[in-house]
């Protein structure tokens, strides 16, 4: 675990927002030299605070549009493999995320949609026949942010 | 609207978001001028609304994730503005999500560890106006984070 100063802080917050940045541009919003500002992105990716990156697009005017977030209880706990279904579940290509958690489900998706026809056919074809998948409760995302986070 | 060179464009840049315009270029097997104008013209248009990267929270000592499931008290008509307003003052909070459901909102809350945990739920989430019941569900581990979509 590494320690972030208020430079290291507000760096984070630019790179989240707009990674295509230079060093130098940020440098000199920051009061930095190049160099410096590399070094310092340089220890956020080593130490691995930065974990990749994201392209944001706009799933609407992309014909996406629903999204809609899943709980699955798994039907019959101990005799169904967890590699199996993360295995099965992760190469739905209109699942994006899955998360495994603990409480109410096992496990958390995100799936995308053209429609909800679209994800009707994706529920009944591709999620309710996974090996394991039993109840299923479905809530459709209506607005979504994400926020800076305690940095 | 997008063609199929828009597409491929898009599904090279979304696998990988640090790809250079000149690498998406030859990727897609286009000139470096025709990217640079279709990457302008996605940016343009909204479609791609940004390149951020992907903060590990773990890497900065936040090892406990929290989705919090908020069912609001519906008789308050402005139950959801003043609660999501309330959330956003939160800093552990990273994420505000509304749904159509069964649950009306949900929280994406990070914290240190268990005792930290607890206090923020104590005195930063339960102060929160108008709940009407909460859920919540730990996060145990990722196994699909690409939100990339089916393009």
């Amino acid at each position: 675990m590494i320690a972030l100063d208020d430079i290291d802080r507000a760096l984070l917050r630019a790179l989240v927002e707009d990674a295509t940045q230079s060093a130098s541009a940020l440098g000199r919003r920051f009061g930095l030299s190049q160099p410096a500002t590399w070094r310092r992105i340089r220890r956020l990716e080593e130490s691995g605070v930065i974990a990749g990156r994201r392209l944001r697009l706009d799933a609407e005017a992309l014909g996406f549009g629903v999204t809609v977030f899943l709980g699955i209880k798994l039907a019959t706990r101990g005799r169904v493999s967890l590699e199996d279904f993360e295995r099965a579940v992760s190469a739905i290509p209109e699942v994006q995320t899955v998360e495994h958690v603990l409480g109410l489900f096992d496990y958390r998706l995100r799936v995308v949609a053209r429609d909800l026809p679209d994800f009707e056919r994706v529920l009944r074809r591709r999620i309710m026949t996974l090996p394991g998948a039993g109840e299923v409760e479905a809530n459709v995302l209506l607005s979504e942010e994400r926020l800076p986070g305690p940095l | 609207m997008l063609d199929d060179t828009d597409r491929k464009l898009l599904r090279y840049w979304q696998a990988e978001p640090s790809l250079s315009p000149g690498e998406l270029a030859e990727a897609c097997g286009i000139s470096a001028g025709k990217a640079a104008r279709r990457i302008a013209r996605l940016q343009d248009r909204g479609i791609v609304k940004g390149n951020g990267v992907v903060i590990d929270w773990g890497a900065l000592g936040y090892a406990l994730e929290v989705s919090l499931r908020v069912t609001l008290d519906k008789t308050q008509p402005d139950a959801f503005d003043v609660f999501t307003a309330g959330a956003r003052q939160v800093p552990e909070v990273i994420e505000i999500q509304t749904f159509l459901g069964r649950v009306d909102l949900r929280l994406s809350i990070i914290a240190r560890d268990m005792k930290h945990y607890q206090q923020i739920y104590r005195s930063r989430i339960l102060t929160l106006p108008h709940i009407a019941e909460i859920e919540a569900l730990m996060h145990v581990a990722r196994i699909k984070t690409r939100e990339g979509l089916p393009l």
